[in-house]
């Protein structure tokens, strides 16, 4: 159970290694493409600006390491900043491309909500995730399996994710009248807008479950 | 109120050498345990966040205050707050490093305001919380101090805000020294006028005594969260047998004969507080079995 935690160097990561180790896993902070390659498991974390990671994540050759890791099947979590490089693209200060593994955007929380009120960005506290109503067991056999519906989790963020196909949305969360998708799977790709590392006891439960599957 | 997302309920942590401490006024400073043992008690019960405060922030021991933080990292998982004496970049860098998540300026912040921008462009606005100690001054007005209200630096608070705000903080700890430690309930003319006339998050802090005094802030001020010590920890101390035998370094009387109770301050759990706030409307991380597994 060797997972790696891929560093481009944008973030504090040692709460998702803490998080790691605290369930069971061995975890290694890493911006090598051969230790993500030969890892069991892999996490993308991240906060900080889309461009600058992409263009981290280039020039450590780490591109094509993930896109490679994630194609053999094995499992591998997006967190945060790492949900949003998944997707094809985002708007965040000009057009940029993503990993492009999740088809869809990444776009910012709209400045003024529907009562022209001002809407607090980034969002930064404790907010509840919710099932797309149409799946009510998509939960199951995921890292959620243990999460109530509702459950409250910490975000920080400023951009969200528009994703193609409604069929890649695990959870919902709305902030100030936005619904939008605060978690992804597409096969062995998990990905949250919000930290399970940050998020209490439940947070840690994500990462149990995760952890099974490696 | 403060329409929105849930109020946050954070247990404040001072710190002092390897010990926890309290006092009222921020003075006459008692020994009350392991800052580790609170911290975890308080993350079973639900807390939202914690923030540790070195309160004597020399530099000889700040190592111990690394120590506490990468130990209770390793086994809590919500996000840490962490200040007192952080004066540079590196320093924040150093605590972050740690497993802080935000870090907590006030003196180094007045004496350099440019050092908020350059510490939320490195490490993102979220990171950076700045620390108001305010005094209520005979005038009505109220002024800015630091090192635990014992420096006075003549800087009108709202103003100051404000300023912080433009510069890149990302939230505010708004600290009453009158109520600070007293448990005579907070500072309502304080936390008013500064949560609104800011769009970052401001924590109110100092006073809490009960719990009416904690829903009375939330709901009639727009406090997005609340900072509570002497409640949560001599409720801690009263329960946990073991502190009793605590032989930390400086003033722990207090822990042998703990029957010295405070009028004003009424333990409580923190179960128990957001159960009530829960209870009066208040939206927060409420769950109705009392301990996490």
């Amino acid at each position: 159970m060797k997972v790696a935690i891929v560093d481009y160097k944008l973030s504090n990561l040692f709460s998702v290694q803490h998080a790691c180790e605290y369930v069971g896993m061995t975890a290694e902070i890493t911006s090598s493409p051969e230790k993500v390659l030969n890892a069991d498991g892999v996490i993308l974390p991240g906060v900080g600006a889309f461009a600058d990671a992409m263009k981290n994540l280039e020039n450590f050759g780490l591109l094509e390491a993930i896109k490679t890791f994630i194609k053999s099947g094995k499992p591998f979590m997006g967190i945060c900043l790492g949900l949003q490089l998944l997707f094809s693209e985002s708007e965040e200060f000009g057009t940029h491309r993503g990993l492009d593994i999740i088809p869809g955007k990444v776009v910012k929380f709209p400045l003024k909500n529907h009562q022209a009120q001002i809407t607090k960005i980034p969002q930064i506290g404790w907010n509840s995730i919710n099932k797309p109503h149409s799946s009510p067991d998509i939960w199951d056999h995921t890292p959620l399996t243990e999460i109530k519906e509702g459950e409250l989790m910490y975000f920080v963020h400023s951009y969200y994710v528009l994703p193609e196909h409604n069929k890649h949305i695990l959870t919902l969360t709305t902030y100030d009248g936005t619904t939008y998708a605060s978690g992804i799977l597409r096969e062995n790709v998990v990905a949250f807008q919000f930290h399970p590392e940050k998020s209490g006891p439940d947070g840690v439960s994500i990462y149990r479950h995760w952890a099974k599957n490696i | 109120m403060k329409k929105g997302l849930n109020i946050r309920i954070i247990p404040k942590l001072d710190i002092k050498g390897p010990n926890l401490v309290k006092g009222i006024h921020l003075e006459g400073l008692r020994v009350l345990g392991k800052p580790e043992d609170f911290a975890r008690h308080y993350y079973q019960m639900g807390a939202d966040e914690l923030i540790y405060i070195d309160v004597v922030a020399s530099l000889y021991n700040r190592n111990s205050l690394h120590e506490i933080i990468s130990r209770t990292a390793k086994e809590i998982f919500i996000p840490m707050t962490v200040g007192g004496g952080l004066r540079t970049i590196d320093d924040i860098k150093s605590v972050l490093r740690a497993g802080a998540d935000k870090v907590s300026l006030n003196t180094a912040a007045i004496k350099n305001p440019d050092i908020i921008k350059e510490a939320a462009t490195i490490f993102g606005s979220s990171t950076i919380t700045i620390a108001i100690e305010a005094i209520k001054q005979p005038t009505g007005e109220y002024l800015a101090y630091t090192d635990n209200g014992r420096e006075f630096t003549g800087i009108e608070v709202l103003g100051w805000a404000k300023r912080a705000e433009s510069l890149g903080a990302g939230e505010i700890l708004l600290t009453s020294i009158d109520r600070e430690g007293t448990g005579k309930g907070y500072d309502l003319e304080l936390v008013k006028r500064i949560a609104s006339a800011v769009s970052i998050p401001v924590i109110a802090c100092g006073g809490a005594g009960t719990l009416e005094h904690i829903h009375e802030v939330i709901e009639k001020s727009e406090a997005d969260a609340v900072a509570i010590a002497s409640m949560l920890h001599y409720d801690f101390v009263t329960k946990n047998q073991s502190s009793s035998e605590y032989t930390g370094e400086g003033n722990t009387e207090f822990l042998k004969r703990k029957t010295e109770i405070f009028g004003k301050i009424n333990n409580i759990d923190l179960n128990t507080i957001k159960k009530y706030l829960f209870h009066h409307g208040i939206p927060c991380r409420y769950k109705e079995i009392a301990l996490f597994p």
